[in-house]
């Protein structure tokens, strides 16, 4: 009896142990991943039409779904933001509230999320499946590597889409922000737009907006790659590996957020 | 797909992007007036600074005139020295007066300047001589608190009772002068 | 004899302590077309992986025109795949590819030739399996026989010296069977290549190899042509030539005592 109580520690202690190597071994193969597809990223921009392609299924493929949603996004917040400023009776600061929410946060987060569900799991999925049919092999028996060829395009497509999108992301909030606190709600038009500028800062606001979806689609874009690459080149192995480039991008770009957030908040 | 149309489509994107980049800097940030442009600088000295920042805005009239550029501390004489960066467009007398003031009860501070009436204007390295500090409000609550206490203690005395009321340290006699035109605190 | 342009030597593979293979020696003389046959399983593949330097060795060696193919550089290894070509089991086309780019893909990737040349070229090798009407077509248009031809057209795309083929007869019907047995046979003296087969499908492969090699338990268990193979009295060759059932490869996997198993699964 105890005995057995001893072993079922001692195995679920072992597990913990055999999950935390495994885990440090898949990080260590994701940083080598990064460090060759920066290596060989030469080829990419050598070939630039190969990093266009996939600029248009990563980033151009994106647009709709990143433009519907920061339209919702927009006038959500002036709503809620109408709903709680106007009772200390600044209701004219929503302006502020939405840029600042959008430029500051939601933005570059919100983009890197919807990302990882669209683009990054494309990703995973198409280079899981070119691995499970046997097409990375084929491309390294032709003499081409692969990760120039193929990790290399989608790295940099990644990471020019993603401060684009957020950038698009944010305008496009602030637009969906405009259209419910001014014609609906009634907020005064040029109050609006002016206690915007007066409290949004070009940049400590903006261009730190775009450091965080700079560093949220280097991290997006090579996790699933990386899931991509490591996934079992079995059709269960692809579906799980799709399944894991979500959770996993979405915990680091959060992760993330708060760590360059705390970072740019020291000034 | 075919690549013509591809790299159309990537086109389109990304001038997307500019025109949203382009929209954020110009509607919604405020890099037309943070970009001042050519500046002069010039100085003032506080006895207290409060919570004034680098680059916090310096108005005038309400309008955005200038930033600070940096709050250096004096060991002589115990004073913030603050550097303003003011638009070149901007002439303001010799006797204009800095305030720090805080946008709504607990916003932000900046510097308020008033012009005098001085023929002279204020020129790069020139100094400030009339400044007013910030207002912090413990002190102010001090202030009511005592004014308060020495009203039930004198009733009959006067009604301008604020300013002697604090006037028993050193440091607050040489500020005497500046902090009756705080006017009447707002409680 | 000619010379040989591959040679396997005393070759040992394994994954974690298990060996795949026992010290296998090989031959493959230029310009024959040669067959690795042997039982699912008996690692076959795995010997094209290691001729094409995708995986080491865990002892032996393999050369490749003379060169030990473990000990090249990345460059080296490059090197010597461009002298070969290879048809992966179920073609491996780039499913993001037309036909066109498909088998334009090597010659964009490794050469200079301008789009003109790369184009007369791709359809000519497109003509030579037959589908050069083929040629606007994404993979998955294709039939699985039009897209082992089509990633024959790739293997053949920058005339390689040598041909791997990995079960190149597996999943097809007849008629694209004998299609491509053919090609492998016609395309194998046209280009003066030489062409190593792995496979199990007995018949189409002794009608076009020179020579066959059999993989069992790790070594190789018996060799020579096709004609000598079919007359071969070995217990094991004879089984897997007629394909019969049982013989030396058992039917049943190595297991208990079947009663005894019953038994005790009933006594729990």
């Amino acid at each position: 009896m105890q005995y057995n109580l001893l072993n079922s520690i001692a195995n679920k202690l072992r597990g913990i142990g055999h999950r935390m190597i495994e885990r440090t071994w898949r990080l260590g193969v994701g940083a080598r991943l990064f460090g060759l597809a920066i290596v060989y990223s030469g080829e990419s921009f050598k070939r630039f039409n190969l990093t266009l392609r996939e600029i248009y299924f990563t980033g151009v493929m994106s647009l709709l779904i990143i433009v519907v949603s920061a339209f919702f996004v927009g006038m959500v917040l002036a709503l809620q933001g109408y709903n709680t400023l106007q009772k200390y009776g600044s209701s004219e600061a929503i302006g502020v509230l939405v840029a600042l929410a959008l430029v500051r946060e939601l933005g570059p987060v919100v983009t890197a999320l919807l990302f990882a569900g669209r683009a990054g799991t494309a990703i995973t999925a198409e280079i899981g499946l070119m691995k499970a049919t046997e097409q990375l092999s084929a491309m390294e028996m032709m003499a081409v590597n692969p990760i120039a060829r193929v990790v290399a395009p989608r790295f940099w497509a990644g990471v020019i889409s993603m401060p684009i999108l957020a950038t698009i992301f944010s305008m496009v909030g602030i637009l969906g922000g405009y259209l419910v606190a001014v014609p609906i709600i009634g907020v005064d038009d040029g109050a609006f737009w002016s206690q915007m500028q007066a409290n949004v800062d070009v940049r400590l606001d903006i261009v730190n907006g775009l450091i965080k979806s700079l560093v949220f689609g280097v991290a997006c874009t090579m996790i699933a790659l990386f899931e991509g690459f490591d996934a079992p080149p079995t059709a269960e192995g692809v579906s799980r590996a799709t399944t894991r480039t979500v959770v996993i991008s979405s915990l680091t770009v959060l992760a993330l957020d708060f760590v360059l957030t705390s970072f740019m908040m020291v000034v | 797909m075919d690549r013509t149309t591809i790299d159309l489509w990537v086109g389109i994107f990304v001038a997307l992007g500019f025109a949203a980049l382009l929209g954020l800097a110009m509607k919604v940030g405020n890099l037309t007036s943070s970009k001042i442009g050519a500046t002069y600088s010039v100085t003032a000295a506080f006895e207290n600074v409060g919570s004034l920042k680098p680059n916090a805005p310096v108005k005038s009239a309400g309008v955005l005139v200038g930033r600070v550029d940096s709050i250096v501390f004096n060991g002589k004489n115990y004073q913030a020295v603050v550097s303003i960066k003011i638009d070149k467009r901007y002439a303001f007398p010799t006797d204009t007066f800095a305030n720090i003031y805080t946008a709504g009860l607990l916003g932000e501070q900046y510097i308020g300047l008033e012009a005098g009436g001085d023929e002279e204007v204020l020129k790069n390295g020139d100094k400030i001589a009339k400044t007013q500090d910030a207002i912090v409000l413990e002190k102010m609550i001090s202030q009511f608190l005592f004014s308060k206490a020495s009203e039930t203690e004198t009733k009959s005395v006067t009604n301008t009772p604020v300013p002697n009321a604090v006037d028993n340290t050193p440091a607050a006699n040489a500020k005497a002068g500046k902090s009756t035109e705080l006017g009447d605190p707002p409680f | 004899m000619t010379t040989n342009i591959v040679e396997i030597d005393n070759l040992s593979f394994g994954y974690k302590g298990r060996l795949l293979h026992q010290g296998i020696n090989m031959l493959f003389p230029r310009g024959k077309v040669v067959a690795i046959m042997g039982g699912s399983g008996s690692g076959k593949t795995t010997l094209l992986r290691l001729i094409g330097g995708q995986i080491k060795p865990s002892k032996g060696q393999v050369r490749v025109a003379g060169e030990v193919v473990h000990q090249q550089d990345r460059e080296g290894i490059y090197k010597l795949r461009r002298k070969m070509g290879m048809l992966f089991q179920h073609g491996a086309l780039f499913t993001d590819l037309s036909v066109f780019d498909n088998v334009a893909f090597p010659m964009r990737e490794l050469t200079d030739l301008p789009e003109s040349m790369i184009r007369d070229l791709v359809l000519m090798k497109l003509n030579a399996v037959g589908l050069r009407g083929a040629h606007q077509f994404m993979p998955a248009e294709l039939s699985g026989g039009m897209a082992r031809r089509v990633a024959l057209a790739r293997a053949i795309a920058l005339d390689p010296e040598i041909i791997m083929y990995d079960e190149p007869f597996a999943g097809l019907d007849p008629i694209s069977m004998g299609v491509v047995c053919d090609l492998i046979r016609s395309l194998n003296d046209a280009l003066g290549a030489t062409s190593i087969i792995v496979s199990h499908d007995v018949k189409e492969t002794f009608l076009i190899a020179d020579y066959v090699y059999f993989v069992a338990d790790g070594v190789v268990a018996a060799e020579g042509t096709p004609a000598d193979l079919m007359q071969s009295t070995l217990p094991f060759v004879h089984q897997f030539v007629h394909g019969e059932k049982d013989g030396p490869v058992p039917f049943h996997y190595p297991a208990a005592n079947y009663q005894s198993e019953l038994l005790t699964e009933q006594a729990q």
